[in-house]
Order: C-alpha cells, then sequence, then structure tokens
C-alpha cells in the first residue's frame, strides 16, 4: 500500500495504516464467515442431481445406447429411494396410430374415479398431492368454465341441474405449450401425444402460463411417494417418478396406450362416459364417435389449439 | 501488446481496488446492502433444498414476484436509451457527460434481472439445456429463448460501451468513434427491443385473455421510460450530493420531460386498457374486474391497484404543473413513478394474468417471507453493483483515477473530495 510521501512520516497516520488493514482484514473473515453461514441449508442439498443426470442428452440425441445406460440409472434410482424395483421402458410412438379421447358429457356423472385411478397409475406426488384430471361441476345450459364449480364435495352425484366435466390436457395439435418451452423439453410425438423430458425441463413454468387448459402441474417440492404405492411399470416419457423443479401432466397413460391397453381413467369410468382409441383406424370407437355423433366439442376451441379431446352429449 | 495487456490489468486492478474504499458511509451503505444481500443467498439456499414451495406460488399462480420485478426491471434497463437518444440523436450537452451512468444503471438492471429468472426455475442446474449449441434453445418460436439472447446481447453491448469510454478516459484517449458509435446507435433499437420481446411473453400466450392484449407492449415502454429516468433523476442527485460531480438542474429537467411526456402516455394507455375492458364487459374481463373491483367475494390486488393508480396520477398531475421544476416536488414525483409503476407491474399485470385460472378456478397469491428476502437480497446486489459502477467511473470521469497519476499515491477514499476543475 503506497503511504502518501506528504504524511508517510507521520506516525499516526501509520497507526491509521494499520489499523486500516487490522480492519479489512477483520470486515474479509466476517465477510467469508457470514456468507458460509447464509449458505449452510445447501448442506441438506446432498441429493439434487448427480452427475450422470446434469450431463445427460437430450431425448432426441440420444443413442440407443444412451438410453440403455439412462433407464439403467433411472431403475437404480427408484429402487434406491423407493425399495421398488421399476419395469422402466422407453416406448416409441406406433405407426399408424393418433390417439384421440372422447367424453360423453350426459354420461358422466361426477365421481371423481378417474381423477384417483389416474393418481394411482401415474405416481405423481402424494404429498402435495398432484392430479391431472380436475372435474368441474357445471350449472346445466353453460360451457362456460367460470361457472364451474372445483371444489364440490357432493355426498352424492350427479346432482339434478348440473353436468360434469372432467378436463385433463387435451393433447392439441397446435399446442401453446410446445411453442412457449424454451428448451424443447415437451414436445408433440407422431402419435399425438404431447410428452415432457423430466431429465430436460429447467422448470421456469411458461408452459404452464401457456396452456388454456390448466392441465400442467408443477412440482414445487420433493414428490412424496409411499412405497406402497407406486407403480412399477414405468415409461420414461410417462409416469416414471419425477423430480423436484419439473413439470408433469396428462401423457394418456403411455406406459399403457402405447403397449395396446386403455388409460386408466378410461378403465376406472364406471358408467362408460370415457372413449379412447385410434382415429387413423375407421373401425375404431372413436372414429365411430366423432361420424356418427352429432354434437361434439372441443373446449375453447377459438383459442385455435385444436384439441385431441372431444366432449359429446349423447342426446 | 504487452504493454496494452498490462495497462489494462493495472486499470482493472485499480478499479477493483477502489471498489473496496471509501469513507464510513461507503463502508456502512456497502455493508448494509452486503448483509441484506447474505439474507437473500440464504433464503434462497432454502428454497434451492425445499424448491419453489417455499413461495406463495402454486399451479394457479404459476409466476409471482420474481417475474414481476424480472419485467420492472427489464424497463429499467430499457430506460438507459432515454438518455442516450438526447446525447447521440440531439447532441444535448447537459446530459452528454451523465449518460454513462444511465448505461451503468442499465448494466445493474439486467443483472438483476437475470439473477430474478434465475431464482425463479425449478432447475437452475440445467440452466446449459438454453446455451444454443451446447443444449436445446427453442429458437425462434419459444419467446423466452428470445428474450435470453436480447437480454445477455444488451447486457455485453452496455458493458463494451461504458467499459470502453471509461478506459479510454483513464487513458485520457479520444474513444475510437467507429468503436463504440455503432454499438450506441444498436444498444438504441436493442433497448425497445428488450421490453418489447419481454412484453411479447405475455402478449403471445392466447389462454391468458388479461395478457392477450396488444397494448400490453406499448405499455410497457411508456412505463419503462416513466420508471427507468425517474430512477436516473434520483441517482443523479445522490451522485452529485456524495461526489461533487459536475450535474446540472438543466440535466435534471430535461430528464423531467422525458418522465412528464411518459407518464402522460402511461396514463391514457391505462385507460385504454380500462375501458376495453369494462366497457364491452365480455368474460375476458374477468382477470381485470378481480383486479380493480375484486370477483366472487376475491379481492387481495384491489388496494394494490388503486394505491398504483393514485400515485401514478398524482405523479402525473406533479409532473405537467410548473410546481415539478423545482427538485423537491419532481424527486416526490419520481418516487410516486417508481412505486406506482412497479405495483402496477407486478400486482398489477403478472398476478391478475393468473387469476381466474383458464378454467375458472379463483386462488389468491401472496409473496411469502422466505420469497420476499430472496427478492430484497437481488435489489440489494443490484444497488450494490450500481455503487461499486458509480465509484470506479466517477474518479475516473473526473481525472482522480487516470494512467497518468498511476504512480502517485491512491486514492484512500476517506480524504475530502474536491470538486475537481475541469
Amino acid at each position: 500500500m503506497n503511504a502518501s510521501p506528504s504524511n508517510s512520516s507521520d506516525k499516526t497516520s501509520d497507526a491509521a495504516m494499520s489499523r486500516r488493514s487490522f480492519l479489512r482484514g477483520a470486515a474479509a473473515f466476517g465477510g467469508l464467515t457470514a456468507l458460509a453461514a447464509s449458505l449452510a441449508p445447501l448442506l441438506k442439498l446432498h441429493e439434487f442431481t448427480s452427475t450422470e443426470e446434469f450431463l445427460q442428452k437430450y431425448y432426441k440425441e440420444m443413442t440407443p445406447d444412451d438410453m440403455a445406460r439412462v433407464l439403467r440409472r433411472i431403475t437404480a434410482e427408484v429402487e434406491r429411494e423407493y425399495g421398488v424395483r421399476p419395469h422402466v421402458r422407453d416406448l416409441k410412438p406406433m405407426d399408424g396410430v393418433e390417439f384421440i379421447y372422447a367424453l360423453n358429457l350426459t354420461r358422466c356423472i361426477g365421481c371423481r374415479k378417474c381423477v384417483h385411478a389416474c393418481v394411482a397409475e401415474n405416481n405423481p406426488s402424494l404429498n402435495p398431492e398432484i392430479q391431472y384430471i380436475r372435474v368441474l361441476k357445471m350449472p346445466h345450459g353453460s360451457m362456460d368454465v367460470e361457472k364451474g364449480d372445483h371444489t364440490y364435495a357432493d355426498k352424492e352425484v350427479p346432482e339434478k341441474g348440473f353436468f360434469y366435466m372432467p378436463v385433463q390436457c387435451q393433447q392439441c395439435k397446435n399446442p401453446p405449450c410446445v411453442k412457449v418451452c424454451p428448451v424443447n423439453a415437451t414436445w408433440q410425438e407422431k402419435d399425438g401425444i404431447t410428452v415432457i423430458d423430466y431429465d430436460w425441463c429447467i422448470g421456469c413454468r411458461y408452459c404452464e402460463a401457456a396452456c388454456p387448459y390448466w392441465a400442467r402441474r408443477f412440482n414445487f417440492t420433493k414428490p412424496e411417494i409411499p412405497k406402497d404405492r407406486l407403480n412399477p411399470d414405468m415409461a420414461y416419457l410417462g409416469n416414471r417418478p419425477r423430480k423436484q423443479g419439473v413439470m408433469e401432466k396428462c401423457h394418456f397413460c403411455i406406459q399403457r396406450t402405447r403397449v395396446g391397453r386403455y388409460p386408466a381413467c378410461l378403465e376406472a369410468c364406471p358408467v362408460g362416459a370415457r372413449k379412447f382409441g385410434n382415429i387413423l383406424d375407421p373401425e375404431s370407437e372413436v372414429s365411430y364417435i366423432l361420424r356418427e355423433k352429432r354434437v361434439f366439442i372441443q373446449l375453447k376451441e377459438e383459442m385455435g389449439t385444436s384439441p385431441r379431446f372431444f366432449y359429446y352429449f349423447d342426446k | 501488446m504487452i504493454a496494452a495487456t498490462r495497462n489494462y490489468l493495472v486499470f482493472l486492478r485499480r478499479c477493483a481496488r477502489i471498489a473496496f474504499v471509501g469513507d464510513w458511509r461507503y463502508y456502512a451503505w456497502m455493508g448494509g446492502l452486503t448483509v441484506v444481500c447474505l439474507l437473500g443467498l440464504n433464503a434462497y439456499a432454502k428454497q434451492l433444498v425445499d424448491g419453489l414451495a417455499v413461495t406463495g406460488m402454486s399451479d394457479e399462480v404459476s409466476w409471482g414476484v420474481y417475474i414481476a420485478n424480472f419485467t420492472f426491471l427489464v424497463g429499467v434497463a430499457a430506460a438507459a436509451v432515454m438518455m442516450v437518444i438526447p446525447v447521440y440523436i440531439y447532441d444535448n450537452d447537459e446530459l452528454h457527460d451523465l449518460v454513462i451512468f444511465g448505461e451503468l444503471l442499465a448494466v445493474a438492471a439486467i443483472l438483476m434481472c437475470l439473477a430474478f429468472v434465475t431464482v425463479d426455475l425449478g432447475r437452475p442446474d440445467r440452466f446449459w439445456h438454453l446455451i444454443p449449441g451446447l443444449g436445446q434453445m427453442n429458437f425462434p418460436r419459444s419467446m423466452l429463448s428470445w428474450d435470453v439472447i436480447v437480454l445477455n446481447g444488451y447486457l455485453v453491448l452496455n458493458v463494451h460501451i461504458c467499459g470502453y469510454l471509461l478506459y479510454c478516459r483513464y487513458r485520457d484517449r479520444r474513444p475510437a468513434k467507429w468503436f463504440y458509435i455503432p454499438f450506441v446507435f444498436t444498444a438504441i433499437v436493442w433497448a425497445v427491443s428488450i421490453h418489447t420481446v419481454t412484453a411479447f411473453l405475455y402478449v403471445g400466450l392466447g389462454g391468458r385473455p388479461f395478457w392477450n392484449a396488444s397494448i400490453v407492449g406499448p405499455r410497457f415502454l411508456a412505463s419503462a421510460f416513466t420508471a427507468g429516468p425517474a430512477i436516473i433523476i434520483l441517482a443523479l442527485q445522490i451522485i452529485r450530493r456524495y461526489t461533487h460531480y459536475r450535474i446540472t438542474d438543466k440535466a435534471l429537467l430535461t430528464l423531467r420531460g422525458i418522465v412528464q411526456v411518459s407518464m402522460i402516455i402511461n396514463v391514457f394507455l391505462l385507460v385504454c386498457e380500462v375501458f376495453k375492458e369494462f366497457y364491452s364487459g365480455t368474460t375476458h374481463g374477468a382477470s381485470a374486474r378481480y383486479l380493480f373491483v375484486g370477483l366472487h367475494g376475491y379481492h387481495a390486488l384491489v388496494p394494490w391497484i388503486w394505491t398504483a393508480v393514485g400515485f401514478n396520477l398524482v405523479a402525473m398531475v406533479i409532473l405537467v404543473m410548473p410546481v415539478s421544476r423545482s427538485l423537491r416536488w419532481l424527486d416526490l414525483a419520481c418516487v410516486l413513478s417508481i412505486t406506482g409503476i412497479w405495483i402496477e407491474k407486478g400486482m398489477g399485470l403478472v398476478i391478475p394474468g393468473f387469476v381466474p385460472t383458464p378454467l375458472g378456478a379463483f386462488v389468491e397469491y401472496l409473496p411469502s417471507l422466505n420469497e420476499t428476502l430472496v427478492c430484497l437480497g437481488i435489489w440489494a446486489f443490484g444497488l450494490l453493483a450500481y455503487t461499486v459502477f458509480l465509484r470506479m467511473a466517477v474518479p475516473i470521469l473526473q481525472g482522480r483515477l487516470a494512467r497518468t497519476n498511476e504512480h502517485l499515491p491512491e486514492i484512500q477514499g476517506d480524504e475530502p473530495e474536491v470538486p475537481v476543475s475541469r
């Protein structure tokens, strides 16, 4: 440190210098201690990400070998975390298949069995519980969702004068959520399902803001699933357990539908209100419904999203 | 080449050094800001461990004060051009030596913006997925990828312009015009783009009628060009008081003219928006009704927005009256404008876009304590950065920190800050 020539011989100035150096040293030490103290909560952060997960490639750029390694990592992680050995697969879309959902609003009684079957199938967090399907209790004569009751707790359903409208991801042909994702972590597959790579999502929640159907859900904290409630039959783009800080949503039960089974919500429906199938197959039930039923609705059609989820009435 | 590198390193070392010296007021100010910064860092560390559940956000209201502050600060950063335009296009002499303070404010504001988006991410460890080439940037489809590009570009432009001009002043050389003028003009256009792109983040969402309105972009610019220069007016007076740097009242009054006109336009656009939302009476006005008068028994934002509207109107009245030529009234108008616009951008724009949800549910939002601490920490960090920039820039501009006095005793900070004749 340069002392000024005019007062370098001044003893008080030297004393001031050393006092200043001391104070600076003390301030630096105090500052570093405070910094360490403020970062102390990070000590609890042991399993945030592994090197392998951190460096994992983008889904569409993975070779089959890469994917095999990733599936092994996920299997090991799930086994360590839940004590259950899962069967995780990377299921690809089938050729000549485009999935369509049709929901009969005349039949739906609002029992929410679909909601709970979905939760049991798809391994979302149970605490806090994440649900992909929201059932709206709507007064007769309106399709305005703002008139819907989200939290009805009637002892018996259906109540006279109301109809019930379950809403989940509409698997749009023109999905606003895919367009806005800054990192391509969500995209539409050729069978029409919009998927999310949970290992690529940065958690900005722009897709959640963009969705006109409020179909997306965010893991605001570490998901909790008791081991006896874990569904071990898993798909990479489907129901494998998610981590804190990523988005998820309905994916038409990829782990079931891509191997020829029905979605869990459909199987749980006690009144047969839910129909699912391949629109490219003219013999399928959904093809028949869209061809023959006179009234069907795409929710918020004016958004231009062109949903693959159709609502219809019988009469 | 070696000598040039050495000179530049000496320059950097001396700049870094001076950031750590000052009188007791400087230490008190910097110490206080550091404490708030660390409190914010501590809150963020907790958020990293427990997730965004420690905030007030939910699936219903999925963006909160982080994104609100981000939006406000993009405006502050963009407003630096309101000093650049008079100087470089209209050759305004009063502002000429002050424009760098606006550009440095832009740098500090952008740093805060980047901090606010980072703390909003659920997986900040995956930020590299955004880097073109390395990750997967969804450009040009995603407006967020545009925002990443324009914000970082604006940061680089301003760092270059400020750094180059300051270094030239330090070396007592005339800056080479070709090496900064093109960048200054690029930065003018770029500044408009950062706020326009940020507006388009919201405007592009068809499912959110409150945001899906073409007036949002113009309103962003009008409010930014009010709040930004208002902040600069206050900052310049603080600089003048503590450094004896020559800043004329005339310069402040030039900025007053900008704040005045922008505020009138801002209030006019607000009237346009309110009219459209309320008079047409469509269901798309639900968010606006929730914001201004409350809806279905929910009215958490009503006091906020009327405070903002009240502040803006009072500020506008003060600004259009001759009384605001006196600095005391001008300062009051500036504080009211800044507060009013900050509320309008946060509680008035981001939150009501989420209420009701696209499925018609009403869930209200209030920032949590932890979330508030993170915000305060970032604001303190921004002020810290701006103070450091000024601490370096002012002595350079005054000629007290220059190449020629490299071998003379360094500024200690507690010597009196004498006005330097120039």
